[in-house]
């Protein structure tokens, strides 16, 4: 048979999939022909920069054939030996016993008899069900799609998600610029062009925009940062890794100890106010306090002025060196690159974030925050973009995306809650206590609501539905996890998913579901919902706006099955089959999101199918609108941030705080929280409760930093793609065993006796994990860098809770201690270890 | 007749591995008679990054350097080969045959690249083809250059003065890895790494950053001044290895700082403190 070109959309970029023979051969990023919608051109400083006709693809995707047809598929429906539904359950061997294969029949009476006397017996909320980020994508086959519908539908404990790549611009930012509706994000309209034009120097704090701009951007932006170079602007970054975008492009590498970022930016704030460098016509009339601000930076209130001295004991940067610093990005139109979405570096996941998020918009507001060429941009959104046509994201049906169009959407009628980064204990020790509705996008009061399981009047929860499984290296403390699986309260826990994942392996039933290369779907690519970068639902980091009729390219592998199709059938056995899918095919859905919005007045549904992919155009007459501009020039909000409340009100020359302005003492903490020390109204340097001058230091003298990997999204593709695992930067083969690299400085290695290649413990009072010693110059010493998320957990004493790992679970030994007692945020970048060389 | 060849600009590198991966995706499970046979699931590099740190803390980079069949016209893979099994096409692609290879391991020891790997299940030696399989059915580049996000590779006609590559090599310095095997190598690279010399000069007495020192390298016939910048950082890019030069550091009113660098490695002389 002929080969066929079909076309599909993943979370690292749209593909052409070619298939021969039913089988997958090849898979190339999408590439435009001639009669595809022009593309956007920005003309600066004499050059003229437009972007190549075709889509980048992150490496896992170029590879995402191997991970179709991975040897960790999930492939067919298993039942856990020790699991007798009618009789003993075993909970306590939950990650020690094996499975069995059994028909689809009878694993789905048996999930839909468990479902049926949990409720009976205990009431719809004591199931809970979760879902992992972004194992597949597309708008109506996964995460918001049919899981979320048919738990909404059916009523269940819902699980708040925290904010867990951003969270100290969620819990701390948002009280100091608004912005709740971006999840503490600021908005990066035509950024780029701002850049471009007027920007002589960028600093990017804790932000690696070439590895991260893979959520979801796949390579989009990496030619940004090129022609930024190309016009000479500095590139200056701040990290205690010296990450893949410095190591390329940093004209400087500055390293403070992790934890101390918030002392570095005080300090720079101390120079400004002293050399007069900083806009005070600014401060005077966009912001509110700077008085009190200054007054605790010059040491006026606490007699500790904020000196680069001062700073330089703390973060081990030296004070020359931050001054030359302060003075250099007052002196030019500078760019801060972190604060917008593009999954930031590790400050915003640490010991009181809030502090240091807060910093960095109080010290662009100290120059002008909205001036051209000075704003936050992350380099990795903010292309110009067609906001007028109008496409969904996969957040933009809140719950349930197909409410969009559905004759009757998903709503949960039960009230419980429970929070993921306190599950372990809410089953193990409740009753827990936490603030705020996970993703706070309402309001900024939406973050302080206050919440206990169980909820009176509720049960317990007796049943866990898995969907994805990435936990154990993506969450904090993770032996928590184990425990929690293997606590008697749990009756029963069922897992889907397309590949063996840590979780996986805990569940008393396994079902397993197709890729989006196996089903049919429709997506944008990139688009993810208001935080995602966009005018409140569309993308901007990707340099077109690409939407894609994800074909079905081969059929559905072993006996895994469309996520649409499982949940039909148990909507089915539960009575409500008709309400959840409305009569309609995966198709049949489809037609219709094409039908809702802009895709018509462009183009066939025929023609938009058989094509496979439409290139939204861009206008002539654009006018671009750089991201907070109108704030800075007093003028009502002219971007297409539709999510902005005030926007189009009389209000609308405000930002989202009470004040409108920036706030120095943020008033809805004043409001609020007035005595809490922890995120106290006016933002300070507060030392990490693990950090290099914690008592456990003594113990364990090395700092842990963790961010998102390189090559993986999440866990979604390690492992699963072997090539990946023959790519040095991610896993390193050694005796027949694909490690973990472990990045650690030579004076720490030689002080430890470990050499390049040595096979490693990392460890502290919370877990073990192995790995391999990368010996570096590119980490600061006393640190350690080793990437979260092995889609791997492989404890050396299998279903023992506490067992070393060996397949890199660094979570493992992350504390679970949120960012502050008012801020439910985790903070695995606070972390204290010892590595040791691991003989046998 | 086209003559294919390969322009990488490391100065663009980012080392994504997107070029390596391409080619996994392309040779993996294909075979594509009479060009190649596929490429093992694992271990093969037919196109490979080479890694390397440079500088020491807080001083470094990265440079990859993309490493693929060189498409040599005086190939001594060809030289070595038996009965005709290694042999060129009009276009320059230097092809090994799968069928008429079997069982010639000294291939893959002729090549001083290291770029011909052995396919232990069957018995051949491979290595990449610039996806002449491709290249025959009207594709416009081998799906490494495709895939490639920073434009850091380009492919093309190299007899054609229009062409991007020919673009290129007229308006850079290209050079081959290896000019002394005299291989005449159809991949040129621009930015190839050399060795840099850096420090970051203090004055002690105000302990502050030396900005607008005076630093000189002197030796292998070069004498060149530069100033610190606002870091009091300096760096001499582009210099020669397994050399030896001078580095002179002076600013009135200081005691000038000199020293020897041996540049075996990347040199990184770190905080030089002026007193």
């Amino acid at each position: 048979m002929a080969e066929q070109v079909l076309t599909n959309c993943t979370v690292g970029g749209p593909i052409f999939v070619h298939v021969k023979d039913g089988k997958i051969t090849r898979i190339r990023p999408i590439a435009f022909d001639e009669t595809d919608g022009p593309s956007w051109a920005i003309e600066a400083r004499g050059r003229k920069f437009s972007p190549p006709r075709k889509a980048t693809l992150a490496a896992f995707t170029v590879a995402e054939r191997p991970r179709v047809y991975s040897e960790n598929r999930i492939k067919y429906p298993l039942k856990r030996i020790d699991f007798d539904p009618q009789g003993d359950r075993h909970p306590e061997t939950r990650g020690k016993s094996g499975y069995e294969r059994i028909s689809w029949d009878e694993a789905m009476d048996i999930v839909a008899g468990e479902m049926k006397r949990i409720r009976t017996t205990y009431g719809p909320a004591a199931i809970t069900a979760m879902r992992s980020s972004h194992h597949n994508w597309g708008l109506l086959s996964y995460k918001m799609g049919p899981f979320s519908r048919f738990f909404e539908m059916l009523g269940y404990t819902f699980m708040f998600d925290n904010p867990d790549s951003w969270e100290g611009w969620h819990w701390g930012a948002i009280h100091t610029w608004g912005f709740y509706w971006r999840l503490g994000f600021t908005e990066q309209y035509d950024l780029l062009e701002d850049a471009l034009k007027n920007t002589d120097l960028i600093v990017y704090w804790s932000t690696d925009p070439d590895t991260n701009q893979r959520a979801y951007l796949g390579q989009e932006t990496t030619i940004w940062r090129y022609w930024l170079r190309e016009l000479g602007i500095k590139q200056i970054f701040i990290d205690p890794f010296c990450n893949y975008t410095a190591a390329i492009l940093g004209d400087k590498w500055i390293a403070p100890r992790p934890g101390t970022d918030a002392a570095m930016a005080m300090a720079i704030a101390y120079v400004w106010i002293e050399e007069n460098s900083y806009d005070k016509d600014y401060v005077a009339t966009h912001t509110i306090d700077f008085d009190q601000f200054k007054r605790h930076i010059m040491g006026e209130d606490d007699g500790v002025p904020k000196t680069p001295k001062w700073a330089e004991e703390i973060t081990g940067v030296p004070g020359r060196t931050m001054k030359a610093l302060a003075r250099e990005w007052a002196s030019k139109r500078t760019m801060l690159a972190c604060g917008a979405m593009d999954n930031p570096g590790g400050a915003c996941r640490a010991a009181y974030a809030t502090e240091w998020a807060r910093l960095m918009v109080l010290l662009q507001a100290m120059q002008g925050l909205g001036k051209p060429g000075v704003n936050m941009w992350s380099t990795s959104v903010g292309a110009p973009l067609n906001s007028s046509f109008v496409f969904p994201a996969y957040a933009s049906g809140g719950q349930d995306i197909f409410s969009l169009v559905a004759k009757k959407p998903a709503v949960n009628k039960i009230t419980q809650r429970i929070y993921r980064l306190l599950a372990p204990e809410a089953i193990l020790n409740p009753p827990i206590s936490w603030l705020g509705e996970g993703f706070c996008g309402d309001s900024i009061e939406q973050q302080f609501i206050p919440y206990t399981y169980p909820e009176p009047g509720s049960p317990e929860i007796k049943m866990i539905y898995r969907y994805g499984g990435s936990f154990i290296s993506t969450m904090t403390d993770t032996n928590r996890w184990v425990k929690m699986y293997q606590s008697p309260k749990i009756e029963f826990v069922v897992n889907q998913d397309c590949w063996w994942h840590s979780e996986t392996g805990f569940a008393d039933i396994i079902l397993p579901a197709c890729t989006n290369l196996e089903r049919s779907d429709i997506a944008e690519w990139n688009g993810a919902g208001g935080y995602g970068g966009g005018n409140g639902d569309n993308p901007n980091g990707t340099n077109h706006r690409i939407i894609v009729y994800m074909k079905k390219c081969i059929e559905p592998l072993w006996e895994s099955r469309p996520d649409y199709d499982i949940f039909s059938d148990l909507a089915e056995k539960l009575g409500f089959k008709e309400e959840y899918t409305e009569g309609n095919s995966e198709e049949d859905w489809i037609k219709k999101v094409f039908n809702a919005y802009s895709l018509p007045e462009y183009v066939s549904y025929e023609d938009f199918k058989n094509k496979g992919y439409f290139v939204v155009p861009f206008p002539e007459d654009y006018k671009p609108t750089p991201a907070l501009r109108w704030f800075y020039e007093g003028r009502e909000c002219d971007t297409p941030d539709i999510a902005n409340r005030k926007r189009g009100t009389e209000k609308a020359r405000e930002l989202g705080t009470y004040s409108g302005k920036i706030e120095f003492v943020s008033r809805s903490l004043t409001e609020h929280f007035p005595d809490d020390e922890e995120r106290p109204p006016m933002p300070r340097y507060i030392p990490s409760w693990e950090g290099h001058t914690s008592e456990l230091a003594k113990k364990y003298p090395l700092q842990l930093i963790s961010p998102h990997p390189r090559f993986s999204f999440h866990t979604h593709h390690d492992t699963h793609i072997p090539w990946l695992s023959e790519i040095p930067g991610h896993r390193i083969l050694k005796g027949g065993y694909y490690w973990w690299p472990m990045r650690i400085h030579p004076s720490d290695a030689e002080a430890r006796g470990i050499k390049d290649g040595d096979i490693v413990k990392m460890y502290n009072d919370r877990g073990a994990t192995l790995g391999i010693a990368q010996v570096t110059e590119r980490v600061r010493p006393g640190v350690v860098h080793s990437y979260q998320a092995s889609a791997k957990y492989d404890p050396l004493e299998k279903g023992k809770p506490g067992s070393v790992d060996r397949a890199g679970c660094v979570n493992l030994l992350t504390p679970s201690r949120m960012l502050s007692r008012n801020a439910p945020g985790m903070a695995p970048n606070s972390c204290l270890i010892e590595i040791s060389k691991w003989e046998v | 007749m086209a003559k294919y060849g390969i322009v990488v600009d490391i100065t663009r590198c980012n080392g994504c591995y997107n070029c390596f991966l391409a080619c996994r995706d392309e040779f993996c499970g294909n075979d594509y008679p009479p060009y190649s046979l596929a490429q093992p699931n694992t271990g093969h590099f037919w196109m490979r990054i080479i890694e390397r740190e440079r500088g020491k803390y807080p001083k470094v980079k990265v440079a990859y350097t993309p490493l693929m069949c060189m498409q040599c016209e005086n190939a001594p893979c060809i030289e070595a080969s038996l009965n005709g099994a290694v042999y060129r096409r009009a276009d320059g692609i230097v092809i090994i045959d799968p069928e008429k290879a079997v069982g010639q391991k000294q291939i893959v020891d002729a090549c001083p690249y290291r770029v011909i790997y052995w396919n232990e299940e069957k018995n051949i030696p491979q290595k990449c083809t610039f996806c002449a399989h491709l290249l025959d059915e009207g594709w416009k580049e081998p799906r490494c250059v495709e895939a490639c996000p920073a434009g850091a590779l380009t492919f093309g006609d190299m007899e054609d003065p229009n062409s991007k590559v020919s673009q290129l090599i007229a308006s850079n310095k290209v050079e081959v890895i290896h000019p002394e095997y005299g291989l005449e190598e159809k991949v040129v690279y621009i930015g190839l790494p050399k060795r840099f010399i850096a420090g970051t000069v203090v004055f002690g007495d105000k302990d502050e950053c030396a900005e607008n020192v005076d630093v000189t390298l002197t030796g292998e016939g070069v004498k060149k001044t530069i100033k610190t910048n606002n870091y009091g950082d300096f760096e001499f890019e582009g210099l020669e290895a397994e050399k030896e030069y001078s580095v002179k550091v002076e600013y009135p009113g200081y005691t000038a700082k000199e020293f020897s660098v041996k540049t075996q490695i990347d040199v990184y002389l770190g905080d030089i403190i002026l007193t």
